[in-house]
């Protein structure tokens, strides 16, 4: 036992010295492994937090901590009268970095931006398949094959993108991580090498983060990149500690394993607030959690009967119960920190007697319904069942049966599509790029009809307003526009809105210039560590 | 000997094609499939998600498949995850020797403090020494790993901060690795502190893995023994005048471990089953956790590929131990 006791005191003294020696680096808990280091061909955040926001930069950026874009590569850039052609200006002498076998021998050119493009647009390119099984499931996903007719080199600085129908969100579209520029040498290189997988295993971008090693489901490193374009970084060294446990990311912050971490259960906040050496940054998500009524089928067509249901639902007892309150009652599709959020628009007040009085008056007696309960806990809605038991509750006192139903996940996903689908089913939505087009649109529109609009609800009013906003560029507009959208949506009431979930960052005291980003990214730019 | 060895892994080749067979088919009865769980909330149209299936081979008539994957799995390849898009079989090299390592560690403690334990608890049957071991024995199996884990973690690490709380070694140390086996890589590097380093992080996922199958091999033990203790030729022994702990140690114990190497055997399976936890909970990168992620995201060419080999390493250790019974007891060869 002695000898136990001095060996585990020889290695707490070797962390100690290991402290001083290494005293600008920053120690990330993350949550899970990265899937590549190819941005492009992945779509889960960990990846992006991993390898785009470190490694990689975009034409533009989203600002930090916030959905607005800023210049990125792009110092300025352009927009034709009829929204169709983007002039992207580059900034001059961005570098590449270097790995133990490459040295890039030129800086950053229109070639890179149109290599980083193509390879996802064009079958036919021969990056198109690097990676037996790989696809650019993100520009496909968001229609870019079909939506971008070309891209030119105008000269060495001047790229030019030409679209086949105007669409505003393209912006905030290309700051997404599939929209990366990577270096076409260095692409080149490998090609010739015959080692073109490596673009995916050994990442080299313009980021404020060169790649160091990766061991596989333990350790991500990087270090500062010393010819970044853009601010000198605070600290030297960025690790990534992937450790999968909620409960064990907090013992670790809490012994000083780590300067951040992140997701950590809701029962674990408090405790952590209450320690004495760490803070605890939240946020909204960008992230909403429904209930979508099938509004094809009697009497869910009925707008009134859905009303009458919303003013039934306890919101506030279900963020209370699900979330221990790390969360806020939702009133309308698109989370309060997006832009053009109607702050105006009131929300269906929770009111049973009301709610049973409208029912009648829509000669809606004995119904009975289903409710869809996901299998899974998401992070717009931790425990859908409890959530679907507490509506069951709150529905029977107004009269309506209500039969819990689930299926597994990827049954689920697929049955709720399904235009004849029996029920009001319970999903959510994470928001991709800041854009409320991305909320309105994707899951609201008319085109989605039996896809990702589960309301299955193509109200004409509502489809000319986001759809005229998707092709204006003028954002006071788009705003007026978005705002609108949402009165139309708050009276045809197609979903139940229930809540947009908190985001918890748990940070060391000695962390400064984290962001709590509402995209959901882990960025480390900027942020430094005192020693 | 060598016909019997001959023998053994004649039967090897049609179980692994059994094994085959039932991790082929076992992951393709779960609903779902890895291209719509890749989508998420993120409805992807019909044709490009046929497209994808198609691409992936998964369009294909399930017998037409399996046939396709045995023809690969007989030129060595185990096919690539859907999702990292990296080879099954190269993941597999990188991960696994962090779980034998963990499994090493946990059945070598297993066995040197569940066997002496067994002996004197059935040495000394009845007594309060026999009843608290046993009682121990019985805790230990009953432990739920994810709470046992978590209970020592915030106990040596978080209140006493003897032991770090995860990983494998401190992240000051950063080296290629050559083996894959922590202690000996750190050893290798040269670098001071990283051995100590490697054991500290050891300690408390050893302890955690090694503890159900230290209360089996205990309980295993102790039964057996009670059993050969009452045999004639231990009392002859005792008789004669031989020395007890030559009486137990030398007559008694040599042939109460033919049952105990059986379960010692067994418990490979139950090492692997546990390390999923564990490695879960101390962050240990080994193809535990690997297996469930690939399980749960329907990766199919993982989940078959990691079932194939760890059932593959099941087997083998099962015909060490089959090998090890023919020199223990000879009659068995026959």
């Amino acid at each position: 036992m002695k000898k136990l006791a001095l060996l585990l005191a020889a290695s707490a003294l070797a962390s100690a010295f290991a402290t001083s020696a290494w005293s600008k680096t920053l120690v990330y808990c993350s949550e899970a492994s990265p899937e590549g280091f190819d941005p492009a061909m992945y779509t889960s955040g960990t990846t992006f937090d991993a390898a785009s926001r470190t490694v990689y930069n975009r034409l533009v950026e989203f600002k930090h901590g916030s959905t607005e874009t800023e210049p990125g590569l792009a110092e300025s850039y352009t927009i034709s009268e009829d929204g169709t052609v983007y002039t992207f200006k580059l900034r001059k002498g961005v570098k590449f970095q270097k790995t133990d076998f490459f040295t890039p021998t030129r800086d950053l050119n229109a070639d890179d931006v149109i290599f980083s493009f193509e390879r996802q647009l064009k079958a036919d390119n021969p990056w198109a398949k690097y990676v037996e099984g790989g696809s650019y499931e993100y520009a496909e996903g968001m229609g870019f094959p079909k939506l971008i007719k070309s891209i030119e080199k105008v000269d060495d600085l001047t790229v030019k993108f030409t679209l086949n129908k105007p669409e505003a969100p393209f912006i905030a579209d290309l700051a997404m991580d599939f929209a990366s520029i990577l270096s076409k040498e260095y692409a080149d290189k490998l090609a010739a090498d015959k080692n073109m997988v490596q673009l995916n295993q050994k990442p080299l971008g313009t980021g404020p983060f060169t790649f160091v090693g990766y061991q596989q489901d333990a350790v991500i490193r990087f270090q500062a990149n010393a010819d970044y374009w853009g601010n000198k970084q605070k600290i030297s060294d960025l690790v990534f500690a992937i450790t999968p446990d909620a409960s064990v990311r907090a013992q670790k912050l809490k012994a000083g394993e780590c300067h951040i971490t992140v997701y950590p259960n809701a029962a674990d906040v408090e405790g952590l607030k209450g320690d004495a050496n760490l803070t605890v940054a939240s946020q909204e998500g960008l992230n909403i959690a429904y209930l979508a009524y099938n509004t094809t089928q009697a009497p869910f067509d009925k707008p009134e009967v859905r009303k009458a249901l919303n003013q039934a639902i306890n919101k506030q007892a279900i963020v209370d119960a699900v979330f221990q309150g790390a969360a806020k009652v939702a009133k309308n599709p698109i989370p309060p920190t997006m832009w053009s959020y109607n702050d105006k628009v009131e929300d269906d007040k929770y009111d049973p007697a009301a709610a049973k009085a409208a029912l009648e008056k829509a000669g809606v007696k004995d119904l009975s319904m289903k409710i869809w309960a996901m299998p899974v806990s998401r992070p717009y809605m931790l425990n859908a069942r409890r959530a679907a038991e507490l509506m069951q509750a709150d529905f029977a006192k107004v009269g309506v049966k209500v039969e819990i139903v689930t299926y597994e996940w990827a049954e689920y996903l697929k049955q709720s599509k399904a235009k004849d689908r029996d029920g009001a089913v319970m999903l959510g939505w994470t928001g991709d790029n800041g854009d409320p087009d991305n909320f309105l649109d994707t899951l609201l529109g008319c085109d989605a009809v039996g896809g990702n609009n589960r309301a299955q609800w193509c109200d004409k009013d509502f489809d000319t307003l986001v759809k005229k906003a998707k092709v204006t560029s003028d954002k006071a507009e788009r705003t007026k526009l978005y705002e609108e959208a949402q009165v139309v949506f708050k009276k045809q009431a197609p979903w139940a809105t229930i809540d947009h979930s908190l985001v918890f960052v748990p940070m060391s005291k000695k962390v400064s210039g984290f962001k709590v980003d509402p995209l959901g990214y882990h960025r480390f730019d900027d942020v430094d560590v005192a020693e | 000997m060598l016909r019997f060895i001959l023998g053994r892994l004649a039967i090897l080749i049609p179980t692994f094609i059994g094994v085959a067979l039932i991790a082929f088919s076992f992951i393709r009865l779960l609903p779902g499939d890895p291209v719509m769980l890749m989508s998420g909330e993120r409805v992807m149209s019909e044709e490009r998600h046929a497209q994808i299936m198609h691409d992936l081979g998964y369009d294909k008539p399930i017998a037409v498949q399996f046939v396709d994957y045995l023809g690969k799995i007989a030129h060595g390849d185990l096919g690539r995850s859907v999702v990292t898009k990296k080879p099954v079989l190269d993941d597999f090299k990188a991960l696994f020797p962090a779980t034998l390592e963990l499994s090493i560690c946990a059945i070598i403690v297993a066995v040197l403090l569940g066997i002496p334990a067994g002996v004197i608890a059935a040495v000394k049957r009845g007594s309060w020494l026999d009843q608290t071991l046993m009682g121990a024995a019985l805790v230990g199996y009953s432990m739920p790993i994810f709470w046992w884990g978590l209970l020592l973690i915030i106990f040596f690490s978080g209140f006493l901060g003897w032991t770090p709380v995860s990983g494998r070694i401190s992240l000051m140390y950063f080296f290629p690795a050559k083996t894959g086996f922590m202690l000996i890589d750190s050893l290798l590097s040269g670098q001071k502190g990283a051995f100590s380093s490697a054991v500290s992080h050891l300690i408390l996922p050893t302890v955690v893995l090694a503890t159900i199958p230290l209360a089996v091999i205990a309980r295993q033990t102790r039964s057996a023994m009670l059993e050969v203790l009452g045999e004639d030729y231990v009392r002859t022994a005792r008789s004669k005048g031989l020395s007890p702990f030559r009486v137990v140690g030398f007559h008694a114990l040599r042939n109460a471990l033919i049952p105990v190497v059986t379960t010692i055997g067994l418990q490979v399976g139950v090492l692997l089953a546990g390390a999923i936890l564990t490695e879960t909970i101390f962050s240990w990168p080994g193809i535990g956790k690997w297996m469930v992620d690939a399980v749960f995201k329907r990766d199919y060419p993982v989940v078959q590929g990691g079932l194939l080999l760890i059932a593959g390493i099941i087997m083998i250790v099962n015909l060490i131990v089959d090998i090890t019974y023919g020199f223990i007891n000879p009659r068995i060869r026959r």
